[in-house]
């Protein structure tokens, strides 16, 4: 029986939300861009992929030089074709965008990426060994990129992952919706097979010490993400998940996450909107995230706030977490207060405060936080310079210790942390790298 | 509302919009539903010798979104047999007597052959004959198609044998793979017919299939040239039926003209109408989209007509051939510049690659402090559409350079956004012509021309 002609079947809650192009889909879509010179797309690119190269290449079948474009700037394009905010970078500077529909450059390049992963091709081989190790600490989208760079360029990159898989937030933080876990390790086994040593389950600090490290290796690359989430200060907030590990766990082991009928989400950022997404699709009747801000302050993008609302999420903006209310040891509701917004603060936000008096009790049966982490754990540890407690490194990513170089997460003291932002911080830290070791630059 | 009926050398259609010979007029059923969707006409897929067909036999030219920017085939004349194709004209003819009914016909080259197929259309009760000199593969390999069209002698002597029975009005049909199209024209003209029409299918090789190597279509392993037709083609088209409307001979004898090759709109229809021809065939169109089409190419023209006042087709028939003339005498004074309206441009900078790579090198890239930048002038750790789209250079014309070529006019994906300006000349009005008449020397000697640009103020960067 023909697949495609029988009635669907409801796909698993969890599946990539979006289908692939098929070749057609992706042939005629191709076909739209009309190849603008320097383009605004490859600009607003933070990897800067030479978008209008790859889509051509789509265009006239040529989907290895397609993938070759993509990954020459962008050794994650699998991911990043996934989980960009294609509105705010490449498809929101498309010049059809203003006046028509912008052309899908996400889903065109995975495509491309889809192609040379489903048939294994590896497009790049390494140069011969140029003699230089090269320590790479935390195997998530700076690390990957920055290893994987080297290791084109012939060096000898070591890297040290705490967790078991490599892949970092791809693999254990994104919510399969955007980016199912085996682009993310397919990925990482790419740049294994760069040459890359991936050594798992080895928190650097702990065993090997960075000392151990600069003794083995001539630099070392720190991309060591950001920590956990941080506390409310609330009582009983022990009763309240971690939302990184509450899609860490629908990502692993999804039948076993035990999701409430009536879930509070506090956050509202793009984390948040993950939770409350796995929340409601893993069966919770009732979804509510809590914002203390109102929603133009909130930080996740306007196209994820739009999403969420279609899944059937409400958000109770200008609300903040005071009390989790227990019943014979198991959450009951979260008592908040509400908040009006006052001067700005250190963050140029406005200020919440509460409304003295206004307390509410929300019923509900499981509370999910997901509002930001930690900075770097490691910063402490490493006596490094640092700036608002995220790792300092110059242009060229060398941080106050000579040889120890940073991207990624731990050095975005400014501006919002991405995954794509993470991958050209390991692009452009493998070529520092490699000019001051090799070149002596 | 404009009307649109035509009388073509005496036979008469309710629109100019007739179904050209080829698949779409195979039988009476599908005539019959031609005629229900308004077609004025319809030309008989061409009866005649005896044929066999084979399959895999049309191929298209696929370009971009565009699924047949251009069809070919190696469909042969009709191979129904004749003596049911004569009796469905005749039913046809019988059941729409407002509509055109022309019958085309091909047979060996021989004047008993000829007379026998003209009587036994007119016994049909048909409007009219087309005689098919045009059809590029297969029957020309057997003398007869484009085998007569290529030269004019033949034309002539079939054409003749023909006239000498024919008691209805006859149309030539012309082959477009030829070197001078006003040949085979004129001997139409000088062997008596009553009307021309142009052009048949051009040669073509569809392509190679990269999979396998073969040729595509493929035929078992083989393949070859066909007749190439369809919305490609019509820039060849126009350039034939204004050859033919220019020609000494040809323009003078006021023999109508049906036009045809690539029309696919009312648009197309018009243009083909402004350059002389009279009536109007449509294949490949139709092959795309079915009969329905004639509903918009009739309500479209029609439209347009009333808009710019043209009360009847005759109006407007030639009514831009006279514009038409040879580069001599163009007014080589005439001088115009692009300009690109801000307001329009969505910087996609095509209009700028195409005149830095391939013309005058005349449109720079203006950052926002006015200053001439390079391309990819952002730095590398810049990102994001706010500061992708805020930096984005303008793209403007150097008017003081630019020869007006029209590249960026042609390239420029935004309706209206770049303006061919036309500017008052700074010098008076000569064509090649009249200064090579005048002034020999200049036309056949580089310093002489150096010395007349300067003279004239002409500066060719």
């Amino acid at each position: 029986m023909d697949g495609n002609r029988s009635p669907r079947a409801t796909p698993p809650p969890l599946q990539e939300l979006l289908p692939p192009l098929s070749n057609q889909e992706a042939v005629s879509e191709s076909a739209r861009c009309l190849m603008c010179f320097d383009a605004p797309c490859t600009h607003a690119c933070p990897t800067h992929i030479d978008i209008p190269k790859f889509i051509k290449k789509i265009s006239t079948g040529n989907l290895l030089g397609s993938a070759r474009t993509i990954l020459e700037s962008n050794l994650l394009g699998a991911t990043c074709a996934r989980v960009c905010p294609v509105q705010e970078l490449c498809e929101g500077a498309c010049v059809l965008g203003a006046e028509h529909k912008p052309i899908a450059i996400g889903r065109l390049q995975r495509h491309a990426m889809d192609y040379a992963y489903g048939r294994k091709i590896d497009i790049f081989i390494p140069a011969k060994p140029a003699g230089k190790r090269v320590a790479v600490i935390g195997a998530g989208p700076a690390g990957l990129s920055c290893a994987g760079e080297l290791a084109k360029m012939g060096v000898s990159v070591t890297l040290y992952e705490k967790r078991q898989l490599g892949g970092g937030l791809s693999t254990y933080g994104i919510i399969a919706l955007r980016e199912p876990m085996d682009i993310a390790l397919s990925e990482v086994a790419m740049i294994q097979r760069l040459g890359v040593r991936l050594e798992s389950g080895q928190e650097v600090g702990v065993h090997p010490t960075i000392a151990e490290l600069q003794e083995t290796f001539d630099a070392v690359f720190i991309s060591a993400g950001l920590g956990r989430t941080p506390l409310l200060g609330i009582p009983d907030e022990h009763y309240i998940l971690d939302g990184l590990e509450y899609i860490e766990a629908s990502k692993l082991q999804p039948s076993q996450l035990r999701v409430g009928r009536n879930v509070i989400v506090i956050g509202a950022g793009n984390t948040a909107i993950d939770c409350a997404t796995v929340a409601r699709r893993l069966g919770a009747e009732q979804v509510t995230m809590l914002y203390r801000r109102t929603e133009n302050e909130m930080t996740a993008y306007p196209h994820e706030y739009d999403f969420v609302k279609h899944e059937g999420v409400a958000v109770s903006f200008l609300t903040q977490p005071v009390r989790v209310h227990l019943e014979r040891g198991e959450v009951k509701a979260l008592e908040c207060v509400r908040m009006t917004l006052g001067e700005p603060d250190s963050s140029g936000r406005p200020s919440a405060k509460p409304i003295p008096g206004s307390n509410v009790v929300l019923p509900c049966d499981q509370i999910v936080k997901a509002i930001g982490q930690n900075k770097p754990d490691l910063v402490s540890r490493l006596g490094l310079r640092t700036e608002n407690g995220f790792i300092s490194a110059d242009a060229d990513f060398q941080t106050s210790s000579t040889g120890i170089f940073a991207g990624g997460d731990c050095i975005r003291a400014h501006g919002a942390a991405s995954t794509v932002m993470a991958v050209q911080d390991g692009k452009l830290a493998a070529r520092s790298i490699y000019r001051k070791l090799v070149n002596h630059g | 509302m404009a009307d649109l009926s035509i009388n073509f050398a005496g036979i008469k259609s309710p629109n100019p919009f007739w179904l050209a010979s080829a698949p779409p007029t195979n039988s009476g059923a599908q005539i019959h539903r031609a005629f229900e969707a308004g077609w004025g006409g319809a030309v008989w897929k061409t009866i005649g010798a005896p044929v066999l067909n084979v399959s895999n036999r049309y191929g298209a030219w696929r370009y971009g979104n565009e699924k047949m920017l251009a069809i070919n085939n190696v469909e042969l004349i009709s191979d129904r047999p004749i003596e049911v194709n004569l009796r469905e004209i005749a039913e046809v003819k019988r059941a729409w007597p407002d509509r055109a009914i022309i019958v085309s016909a091909m047979v060996e080259s021989e004047a008993s052959a000829w007379h026998d197929i003209i009587r036994r259309i007119q016994d049909t009760g048909a409007d009219g004959i087309e005689l098919n000199y045009g059809c590029p593969h297969g029957m020309s390999e057997r003398g007869m198609g484009s085998a007569v069209g290529q030269v004019p002698e033949y034309c002539e002597q079939i054409t003749r044998w023909v006239m000498e029975v024919a008691k209805i009005p006859v149309i030539v049909k012309l082959t477009p793979n030829i070197a001078d199209i006003a040949m085979p024209a004129r001997a139409a003209v000088a062997a008596g017919a009553n009307a021309i029409s142009l052009i048949n299918t051009l040669n073509s090789i569809m392509g190679v299939d990269l999979n396998t190597l073969e040729i595509s279509p493929n035929i078992a392993g083989r393949g070859g040239h066909g007749g190439y037709a369809g919305p490609a083609v019509k820039p060849i088209a126009l350039n034939m039926l204004t050859a033919l409307g220019r020609d000494s001979v040809v323009g003078p004898s006021r023999l109508p003209i049906s036009g045809m090759g690539g029309i696919c709109t009312w648009r197309d229809a018009a243009e083909f109408l402004l350059l002389g021809a009279s009536s109007l065939q449509v294949c490949t169109a139709v092959m795309h989209y079915g009969f329905r089409i004639a509903e918009d190419l009739c309500d479209g023209l029609s439209n347009w007509m009333d808009e710019k006042g043209f009360a009847t087709i005759a109006d407007l028939v030639g009514r831009s051939l006279p514009r038409v003339c040879d580069f001599k005498d163009f007014d080589l004074s005439f001088k115009a510049i692009a300009r690109i309206d801000q307001e329009k441009c969505i910087r996609c900078e095509l209009c700028y690659v195409a005149c830095n790579d391939a013309a005058h090198q005349c449109i720079d890239l203006i950052d926002q402090e006015g200053r001439v930048v390079l391309p990819a002038a952002y730095k590398e750790r810049s990102n994001g559409k706010v500061t992708a789209i805020s930096s984005r250079p303008t793209v403007v014309v150097r008017e003081e350079d630019c020869v007006g070529c029209r590249l960026c006019f042609n390239v420029c994906p935004v309706e209206n956004c770049i303006e061919m300006l036309e500017v008052t000349p700074d010098r008076p009005s000569i064509t090649w012509e009249e200064l090579a008449h005048k002034n020999p020397e200049v036309a056949a000697d580089w310093e002489q021309m150096e010395r007349y640009r300067q003279k004239m103020g002409i500066c060719i960067h």
